[in-house]
C-alpha cells in the first residue's frame, strides 16, 4: 500500500523542512512525517528570522538553494540589517515574521514539490534489518520503508513542560510528546543526554500602551534575505516597541523562585547561558536594575505579541503579576505564561561531518537533535542532511562545507567535534574567519556548490556569475582609473575631507574610512556617474574588497595556513589511549571523536596545542 | 594494532661528550633496559634494585671482562624519560665505550637519536613543549646564567608571565566580541581607551621580554665578539691568551690567519664567543682577500668588537679612523693597545690617547704575549655586556620559538593600536586581538575561541 521511499524526514519543523524539500529538489521520493500537519514549521519560539550571525546562516542557506531566506521574504513584517555601524562582517539581516503565514508558506511550497509525500503520525521508531536501516515504524504499526531517515524531533523527544510547580509531558505547548525513539537509540548504542530551554508569555496587544514604550521601526530601505529575484524588499513594515523590566517587576517575580523549576532543581537538563530566563537573569545578575524587553508582533492581522526577554518557567500568576509592573504592559491580558521545556538530545560528536551517525549508516540527525537552538541552525543542519541523505543513496560523495566557507562549516565542524554541553547557538565569535564569511557574499561563497549538487539552479548560478564579472570589471575600474586633484580637491575641501596632493587611482580614495562609493557623487560625479551603472549589490561587492582588503587578505591567509593541517590525514588505526604525552582528556577525545585530519584534532575541546604537537611528532 | 616503534623499545646513547676523559657515562631508557643491563652485568641483581640505586660492578661479554663501572637504576615512571633507566659510568675510552655499545646492540638495544631521550620525557608526559624545549636548552647550557635561565623556564616562570598577559588579553577581547554579537542587546561597549592602555602596557611588557631575547640569545649562545686590527697586531696572540690554548696560527708573517677561528671563554658565568679575523689591510692575494671580506661581514654581526693595535706603531691616524666607522655602525667597542712590554715612552702614548678622545670605558693596554693586564680587559668586557639588570630578571626569553611568537603578537598588537586610532570597527579590530592571542597561545599552548564566550557568559548578562 505505501511505497518504498529514498528518504524519511521525521519532524516538520526548519531542520524537517530543509531536509524534506533539498532531498526533493535534488530528486528523492520524500516522505514527511509529521505528527500534526497544522504545525509545519511552526515558529515555537519568536516569530523572527536571522539576526547576527543568524541572518548570515539564512544568507547561506538560500545561495545553496534552500528555502529559509525566500519564504522569510514573503512573509516578514518587518526588516532591519543589524550592525550597520560596524563593519561589513558584522552586518546582519533579521526579519520579523508573520508566525501563520510562515508557516502556511512553508507547508505550501511543500505541497507544490511532486517528490515530497506527507504523513501525519508519531514515528516510534526505527526498522532495522539487523543493523541496516530499512525504514520508520509509527504508532499505529505502520512500518514505511526507505533507503535514508532525516531524524528532526526537535524538543519533541520526551518533552517535559513546565510551569511553576506543574510540569506535564509534551513536546509544546497543547502538543503531545514524542516517546520511544529515544529508548531505541540508546539500545542501538547512542548516548543520548537532556536539555532545556525556555520561551516567554504571548499577551495580547490590545492591552498594550505603546505610546509609553519605545518604538523600533524597520530599516528605511529595507534589504531581504534571498538573493534570488522572486521575492521582493517589504514597503510597508509593522513597528517593534521596546520597554524594560524595573524593580517591581524583579520583586514580584523573586516571590514565586520558591516555586521554580530551574531553582528547585527539578529541571535537569542545561539550559542556554546566552537565552537565560527573566528570573535567571535578576538571579545571576542582582546588580542590573533593569532588563529590556522587546514587544514583537506575531503577524500582520493578529493581536498577538511575543514577550521577548520574558522567557519564564515561575508559576503563571507570578508571571502575570511581573508582566503588569512594566512600563505599557500596565493592564496586560496573557494568552498564555511562558513556559521551560526539557527535551532528549544526542551528543552530536556520534555524527560524521556529512550529519550521518556513526554507529547507524543513513541515519540523520539534524536540529535540536544535536543539541543546538535556533530556527536557522536547525534549518542549514536540516538542509545538509537532506542534501546529504540524497548523495549518499545515490552513491555520491558526501557534501562538506569548511570554517573558511561557510558559518554552516563552522556550525557542524563544532558539534561533530566539540559536542555542546548547553543548547549551541551560533555567534560571529565562534567563525575564525567571520571577516570571508559576510552575508553580503554567502551567494560568491556557495551557489556554484549549490549548483553542482543539484540544488540550486542554474538561473541562481548565472546569476552569481554575472554578479561575480561585474564586481571584477568595477573593481578594475577603481584600480586603474586615474583622478587628478583639480578634479575633485575643491570637493574634497567642500566636504572637509584631505585632498589629494597628485594623481591617484580612484581606490586610493575609497579605502580611507570616511570616503564611501555615495560621496563620489559631489566628490566626482564623472567616476560616481560610470559606478551608478552597476547593480546596488555589485557596487556594494567591490566597496567591501576594496575597503576590506587587508583584512579579507589577512584571514585568508591564516584559511590557508589552517588549510595545511586540513590536508594532514590521521591514520584511522592510530592507539590515542596509549600515547602518553597526551593529556588524559585529549587521548579521550581523541579516541572517541577519531578525527580524520590534523585540523580537525585543533578544533576538538580539550585538545590543546601542544597536544597537537604530540600528534605531529607521532607523523614524523 | 602495531605498537609504534618507539613506544617501548630500549635505545642507547653516549650522554657525556665524546672523547678521552676520565669517566663516561652511557644511558639507556626502554621498558626492558634493566633486565638487559642485568643480563651483562656482574654484580647484585639489578632487577631487585630499588629505584635511585647505585652499583658497582663488571660489564662482561660472556665471559669476557669490558670494564668496571658503576650502574645507577631508575625505575619508571620515576625517571627522565618516564621509562624504565640505567646509567652505567664507566671508563671514557673510546674503545670501552664502543664495546660495551655494540654489545647492548646484540642484545636488542637500540641507537638513539639525536634529542630521542628528551623528545621520550616529553610524549611521556614529563613536560609540556615549552620545558622540553628549556630541556633541550639546559644539556646545552653551558654557562652558569644559562643554566640558570634554562631552570627557570623549566620551572614555568615565562609560561606563568604570558599567560598572565593572555588573560588580560582575553578580556579585552570578549569585551569586543560581546559589543560585535551582543550589540543588539543592552550591554555596554568596550571603552576604547581602556583598551588603548590595556594594549599598551602589554606592548611594554612584550617589548621587554623581546629585548630580553637578545640577552637570552647572549646567554644561550655567548656574546658574538671579533677581535679585529691591522695584521700583526697580536691578534691570534691575544685569542691564545684568553683561550690559553693554541687555537689560531699563529706566525710572525702579516696574513696568517686566513679564516674566521671562534672559539668561547666563560667570564663570571658569560660566555663570550670570540672571533679572531683575518687583518683588516688592502691586499692581492686571492685567499687573504675573501678572508678580509669574512671579517668585514663578522664585524656586522659582532656584539662587541675589540680593535687591537700596536702601542709601539704610529697609531693616532688609524684609531681615529677606525673610531669614526665604529661609532657608525653603533657597535659597542673596545680599543686595545697590545705590546705594552716593548714600549720605551709611557708618556708619548699617555698624550696620544689623550688627543684620540677615547672614553675611560674604551681603551685598555695589554700585552697578549706576556699576558699582562688581561684582567682588565675581562673587567672590560664584562662592563660592555652590562647584564646586570637581568641578572635577577626571572623572565627571560631564549627560545627562537617563543621570540618569534612574541614578535608576531607585537606586530598584530600594534595593528590593534592603529585600528584604535583610525576609528576602525570591532570585527576588524577582533581580527588582530585574535591573532595575537594566538601568537600568546602558540607559547603557552592556550587555544582561544571557547575562551572568549566563556567569559562573555561568565561576566555578561546577555540574552533576550
Amino acid at each position: 500500500m505505501y511505497p518504498q521511499y529514498d528518504v524519511i524526514v521525521v519532524g516538520a519543523g526548519h531542520a524537517g523542512c530543509e531536509a524534506a524539500h533539498a532531498a526533493a529538489q535534488m530528486g528523492s521520493k520524500v516522505l514527511l512525517m509529521t505528527m500534526n500537519m497544522q504545525t509545519i514549521a511552526q515558529m515555537s519560539c519568536n516569530p523572527a528570522m536571522g539576526g547576527v550571525a543568524k541572518g548570515q546562516i539564512v544568507r547561506e542557506i538560500d545561495a545553496l538553494g534552500g528555502m529559509s531566506g525566500i519564504i522569510t521574504d514573503k512573509t516578514m513584517l518587518q526588516f532591519r540589517m543589524l550592525n550597520r555601524s560596524k563593519g561589513p562582517a558584522m552586518w546582519s539581516p533579521r526579519a520579523q515574521s508573520d508566525r501563520m503565514r510562515f508557516a502556511e508558506e512553508w507547508r505550501l511550497t511543500l505541497e507544490r514539490n511532486p517528490n515530497v509525500d506527507f504523513w501525519q503520525e508519531t514515528a516510534i521508531g526505527l526498522v532495522m534489518e539487523g543493523n541496516k536501516l530499512v525504514g520508520v515504524r509509527t504508532a499505529m504499526g505502520i512500518e514505511f520503508k526507505a533507503k535514508a531517515v532525516v531524524l528532526t524531533n526537535g524538543t519533541f523527544l520526551n518533552g517535559i513542560i513546565h510551569i511553576g510547580e506543574k510540569q506535564y509531558g509534551g513536546g509544546r505547548v497543547a502538543e503531545k510528546a514524542s516517546t520511544g525513539i529515544t529508548q531505541q537509540l540508546e539500545d542501538l548504542g547512542f548516548e543520548s543526554g537532556r536539555m532545556k530551554t525556555g520561551t516567554p508569555a504571548r499577551v495580547d496587544g490590545r492591552t498594550l500602551n505603546y505610546a509609553i514604550m519605545e518604538r523600533q521601526d524597520g530599516d528605511e530601505n529595507p534589504e531581504k534575505f534571498s538573493y534570488s529575484d522572486e521575492t521582493k524588499s517589504l514597503e510597508k513594515q509593522l513597528p517593534c516597541y521596546i520597554t524594560y523590566t524595573n524593580q517591581a517587576v524583579h520583586e514580584v517575580l523573586a516571590t514565586g523562585f520558591d516555586k521554580s523549576p530551574m531553582f528547585t532543581g527539578r529541571i535537569k537538563g542545561i539550559g542556554p547561558r546566552y537565552c537565560p530566563s527573566i528570573e535567571d537573569k535578576i538571579n545571576r545578575f542582582a546588580e542590573r536594575e533593569r532588563h529590556q524587553i522587546f514587544v514583537e508582533p506575531e503577524g500582520w492581522q493578529t493581536v498577538e505579541i511575543y514577550v521577548n526577554g520574558f522567557s519564564s518557567s515561575l508559576p503563571e500568576d507570578v508571571q502575570y503579576k511581573a508582566l503588569r509592573k512594566m512600563v505599557g504592559f500596565e493592564n496586560v491580558k496573557m494568552f498564555r505564561p511562558g513556559y521551560a521545556i526539557e527535551y532528549d538530545y544526542f551528543p552530536p560528536t556520534q555524527l560524521k561531518q556529512s550529519l550521518e551517525t556513526k554507529l547507524v549508516e543513513n541515519l540523520y540527525f539534524a536540529g535540536q537533535i544535536n543539541g543546538t537552538t535556533g530556527y536557522e541552525e536547525a534549518a542549514c543542519q536540516g538542509l545538509m542532511a537532506g542534501i546529504n541523505a540524497h548523495l549518499k543513496i545515490t552513491n555520491q560523495e558526501p557534501f562538506v562545507l569548511n570554517r573558511a566557507e561557510a558559518y554552516i562549516g563552522v556550525l557542524i565542524d563544532d558539534l561533530i567535534n566539540k559536542g555542546t554541553e548547553e543548547p549551541y547557538r551560533m555567534f560571529t565569535s565562534r567563525a575564525e574567519y567571520r571577516i570571508l564569511l559576510r552575508q553580503d557574499n554567502a551567494d560568491l561563497r556557495l551557489t556554484e556548490s549549490g549548483h553542482k549538487i543539484g540544488l540550486a539552479s542554474a538561473e541562481r548560478l548565472e546569476n552569481v556569475q554575472i554578479k561575480q564579472k561585474a564586481v571584477k570589471e568595477l573593481l578594475h575600474y577603481f584600480n586603474h582609473q586615474s583622478i587628478a586633484p583639480e578634479d575633485v580637491n575643491e570637493n574634497l575641501r567642500a566636504k572637509q575631507m584631505s585632498e589629494i596632493p597628485q594623481k591617484v587611482k580612484i581606490n586610493r580614495l575609497l579605502k580611507r574610512p570616511d570616503i564611501s562609493i555615495a560621496d563620489l557623487k559631489d566628490i566626482h560625479p564623472e567616476v560616481f556617474a560610470h559606478v551608478s551603472k552597476y547593480d546596488k549589490y555589485v557596487q556594494e561587492q567591490a566597496e567591501i574588497l576594496l575597503k576590506y582588503e587587508s583584512y579579507i587578505e589577512k584571514e585568508q591567509k591564516l584559511a590557508e595556513k589552517q588549510n595545511n593541517l586540513e590536508n594532514v590525514k590521521l591514520r584511522d588505526t592510530l592507539d590515542y589511549r596509549s600515547i602518553k604525552a597526551l593529556s588524559l582528556e585529549a587521548r579521550d577525545k581523541l579516541s572517541r571523536i577519531r578525527p580524520q585530519t590534523l585540523g580537525q584534532a585543533t578544533r576538538i575541546s580539550g585538545i590543546s596545542p601542544s597536544d597537537i604537537s604530540v600528534l605531529m611528532i607521532y607523523l614524523d | 594494532m602495531k605498537k609504534l616503534d618507539f613506544a617501548q623499545d630500549d635505545i642507547i646513547a653516549l650522554a657525556t661528550p665524546a672523547g678521552v676523559g676520565a669517566i663516561a657515562i652511557l644511558r639507556l631508557s626502554g621498558q626492558h633496559c634493566i633486565q638487559i643491563v642485568n643480563q651483562v652485568f656482574k654484580g647484585k641483581n639489578l632487577e631487585k634494585q630499588a629505584s635511585h640505586t647505585i652499583h658497582f660492578g663488571t660489564i662482561c661479554d660472556n665471559d669476557l671482562v669490558l670494564d668496571e663501572v658503576l650502574v645507577s637504576v631508575f625505575v619508571a615512571p620515576n625517571s627522565f624519560t618516564k621509562e624504565n633507566s640505567v646509567e652505567i659510568s664507566c671508563h671514557a675510552s673510546p674503545y670501552i665505550i664502543q664495546q660495551i655499545t655494540q654489545l647492548f646492540i646484540k642484545k636488542g638495544v637500540r641507537l638513539a637519536k639525536a634529542g630521542e631521550f628528551t623528545k621520550r620525557a616529553f610524549l611521556n608526559g614529563r613536560f609540556d613543549l615549552a620545558q622540553a624545549e628549556a630541556v633541550a636548552d639546559l644539556i646545552a647550557a653551558d654557562s652558569e646564567l644559562a643554566h640558570r635561565t634554562a631552570l627557570n623556564q623549566m620551572r614555568g616562570g615565562f609560561s606563568l608571565k604570558i599567560k598572565h598577559l593572555r588573560e588580560k588579553l582575553i578580556h579585552f577581547a570578549s569585551m569586543i566580541e560581546l559589543e560585535l554579537d551582543f550589540g543588539e542587546e543592552d550591554v555596554e561597549f568596550a571603552d576604547r581607551k581602556l583598551l588603548t592602555s590595556l594594549v599598551n602596557e602589554l606592548q611594554s611588557i612584550i617589548k621587554h621580554l623581546i629585548q630580553s631575547f637578545a640577552v637570552g640569545n647572549v646567554i644561550k649562545n655567548g656574546v658574538p665578539t671579533v677581535i679585529a686590527g691591522k695584521p700583526n697586531a697580536g691578534k691570534s696572540t691575544l685569542l691564545n691568551a684568553l683561550l690559553n690554548e693554541e687555537k689560531a696560527i699563529v706566525s710572525e708573517i702579516a696574513g696568517t690567519t686566513r679564516d674566521v677561528i671562534e672559539d668561547e671563554l666563560v667570564i663570571e658565568g658569560i660566555t663570550f664567543r670570540f672571533i679572531d679575523t683575518a687583518g683588516l689591510r688592502q691586499t692581492n692575494d686571492p685567499i687573504e682577500k675573501i678572508g678580509v671580506q669574512r671579517t668585514e661581514q663578522k664585524m656586522k654581526q659582532a656584539s662587541i668588537i675589540l680593535y687591537l693595535f700596536d702601542v709601539n706603531d704610529n697609531f693616532t691616524e688609524e684609531l681615529s679612523k677606525i673610531k669614526i666607522d665604529l661609532d657608525a655602525q653603533n657597535i659597542p667597542f673596545l680599543m686595545i693597545g697590545n705590546k705594552v712590554d716593548m714600549l720605551e715612552n709611557q708618556e708619548l702614548i699617555k698624550n696620544k690617547i689623550l688627543d684620540l678622545d677615547f672614553s675611560e670605558n674604551q681603551i685598555v693596554f695589554i700585552s697578549a704575549e706576556k699576558k699582562l693586564y688581561l684582567e682588565n680587559l675581562q673587567n672590560a668586557l664584562l662592563r660592555m655586556v652590562n647584564l646586570d639588570s637581568f641578572k635577577n630578571e626571572n623572565t627571560i626569553v631564549t627560545n627562537i620559538r617563543h621570540y618569534e611568537s612574541l614578535l608576531h603578537t607585537q606586530e598584530s598588537l600594534f595593528d590593534v593600536l592603529n585600528g584604535i586610532s583610525s576609528g576602525i570597527t570591532g570585527d576588524l579590530l577582533a581580527l588582530d586581538i585574535r591573532n595575537a592571542l594566538y601568537h600568546l597561545g602558540e607559547i603557552t599552548g592556550e587555544i582561544t575561541n571557547d575562551d572568549l564566550l566563556a567569559n562573555i557568559f561568565s561576566k555578561f548578562c546577555i540574552g533576550k
